[in-house]
């Protein structure tokens, strides 16, 4: 049988993976809530951003990587700019979606990660972001092909959306994207030595 | 006209957001304000890089900070909030940061440029100048509220732009050529921005909201400084409006396109009739003088 632990971890492993990722230290949270409460997103979300801090604190792990809250958040900066712990949560937020996707977690609302994927790879192809071009990506990989086809249609018509992407500082972008990949790969073979 | 600012126009202005490039540049020419395209600009990531890699979402913008040092400009304007906060952040942090920095200059393979300021038009047309001067064509019988959305002062500590809960540089910017604009507590809450296309119910709800009070405090129309937000609040407003069950019919203006307006730009050089929601009755009723 194993001994119960009777010593808390001053970090866990999530928490360590947050602060690698985003420079951010979850352990000054004293849940005071305001992220939660100035949240405009938090009655869609499964834990309030101050839930999912201390879950992380915890290393509830499982709770946090499944969780719906960061693919939710908006990036409205609100609850960074209240925390009086200077706490940066929406960079929080980055930091579990980036764990999670290295760490293969499906995400729990996948249209969003979808999105990401659809927009970077229109933005590393094209060097400038091509709507059209990003629109389409993103309808291959939801399936939703009919979801706002009226609105298309009308900016569309109206001159907003471009036929033909610029490709300007294409090659430039693509290069910076790949020596961006090869720096992250070299660090993460750093952490794991 | 010598540039006096390295304009980084970002995708939207050159796409959804046309309306916003044209009008920036329209008053730009009336006040005499000297600006030049940043050349192979490139995107600035916006959230999907910040959501999937740091490195990433600050290496593009830096790129083009390091575009703008090579014009030997000091000073670059970026209209879009979404790019403004982004070549802002990105900035901080490698100043924050030395180890990102060296990653960001890796990454580019070329040296970071000396600190550049970078710049809302909000603050480049709020230099001080009497504006009134430049009005021709009298807009006091609007009643407009100004909505500044998110990332135009959030977070504070990188933006330093204004008072970031309740701010007020548009709001004095339009007060200063005579278009009335209203108190409300809406400025700074979220559209939704990004989930348009993935969540949109949580854009209708949020969305209304705004449109809700911005009705309920009596204005004419909605003043923005975003492309993000005036695809969401116009041309979404239809949907919202459908879903439930309410009627706004609230024009959406780019700040900019007003302050054309007032100096007596023709409204058809302003890419008004891309807008969704028509400001035609508005703009030619009596009492606009």
């Amino acid at each position: 049988m194993t001994e119960p632990s009777v010593v808390t971890p001053s970090e866990s492993p999530l928490a360590a993976s947050v602060l690698r990722e985003s420079g951010q230290n979850v352990n000054l949270c004293y849940q005071c809530m305001k992220c939660a409460a100035g949240c405009p997103v938090s009655y869609e979300m499964d834990y309030k951003p101050a839930e999912l801090i201390h879950a992380i604190r915890l290393g509830m792990d499982d709770v946090v990587l499944n969780s719906k809250t960061m693919w939710l958040c908006a990036s409205c900066e609100t609850c960074t700019t209240r925390c009086p712990q200077e706490v940066d949560v929406a960079k929080v937020m980055d930091a579990v979606k980036i764990t999670a996707r290295k760490q293969g977690v499906k995400p729990a609302i996948p249209q969003v990660a979808s999105f990401y994927r659809a927009a970077l790879s229109n933005i590393k192809k094209c060097g400038r972001m091509y709507e059209l071009g990003m629109i389409i990506g993103l309808k291959m990989r939801t399936f939703e092909f009919f979801k706002d086809a009226g609105m298309g249609m009308k900016m569309f018509r109206k001159g907003k959306l471009k036929m033909i992407p610029s490709l300007t500082g294409a090659m430039r972008t693509w290069r910076i994207f790949r020596r961006v990949a090869n720096i992250e790969k070299q660090q993460t073979q750093r952490n794991m030595n | 006209m010598t540039a006096k600012y390295a304009y980084y126009p970002g995708c939207s202005l050159h796409s959804t957001g046309s309306e916003y490039d044209v009008s920036f540049r329209a008053v730009c020419d009336k006040l005499g304000v000297g600006i030049e395209e940043i050349k192979g600009w490139i995107c600035c990531g916006t959230s999907p890089a910040h959501c999937t890699s740091r490195l990433l979402s600050l290496s593009l913008p830096f790129e083009n900070i390091c575009l703008a040092g090579q014009m030997g400009l000091t000073d670059i304007v970026a209209p879009c909030a979404a790019c403004f906060a982004r070549l802002k952040t990105a900035q901080y942090e490698a100043a924050e940061d030395p180890k990102i920095a060296g990653q960001i200059s890796e990454a580019l393979e070329k040296p970071l440029p000396e600190s550049m300021n970078i710049l809302s038009p909000l603050e480049i047309f709020c230099n001080g100048q009497d504006l009134s001067r430049a009005v021709t064509r009298q807009l006091s019988g609007l009643k407009i509220v100004c909505y500044y959305g998110c990332l135009i002062t959030r977070p504070s500590k990188v933006m330093q732009f204004d008072e970031c809960e309740y701010p007020m540089a548009m709001d004095n910017l339009l007060r200063s050529i005579g278009i009335t604009t209203l108190d409300w507590s809406y400025k700074t809450e979220c559209c939704g921005g990004a989930l348009a296309m993935t969540r949109t119910d949580v854009v209708l709800k949020l969305t209304r909201d705004i449109l809700d009070e911005a009705k309920a405090v009596g204005a004419d129309a909605i003043a923005v400084a975003c492309p993000l937000c005036h695809v969401n609040l116009d041309t979404r407003q239809e949907e919202v409006e459908a879903e439930y069950g309410v009627s706004y019919g609230l024009p959406v203006f780019y700040f900019t396109q007003l302050m054309a307006l007032a100096f007596g730009v023709p409204s058809s050089e302003l890419g008004l009739q891309k807008h969704f929601v028509s400001a035609d009755g508005l703009l030619s009723a009596g009492s606009l003088g």
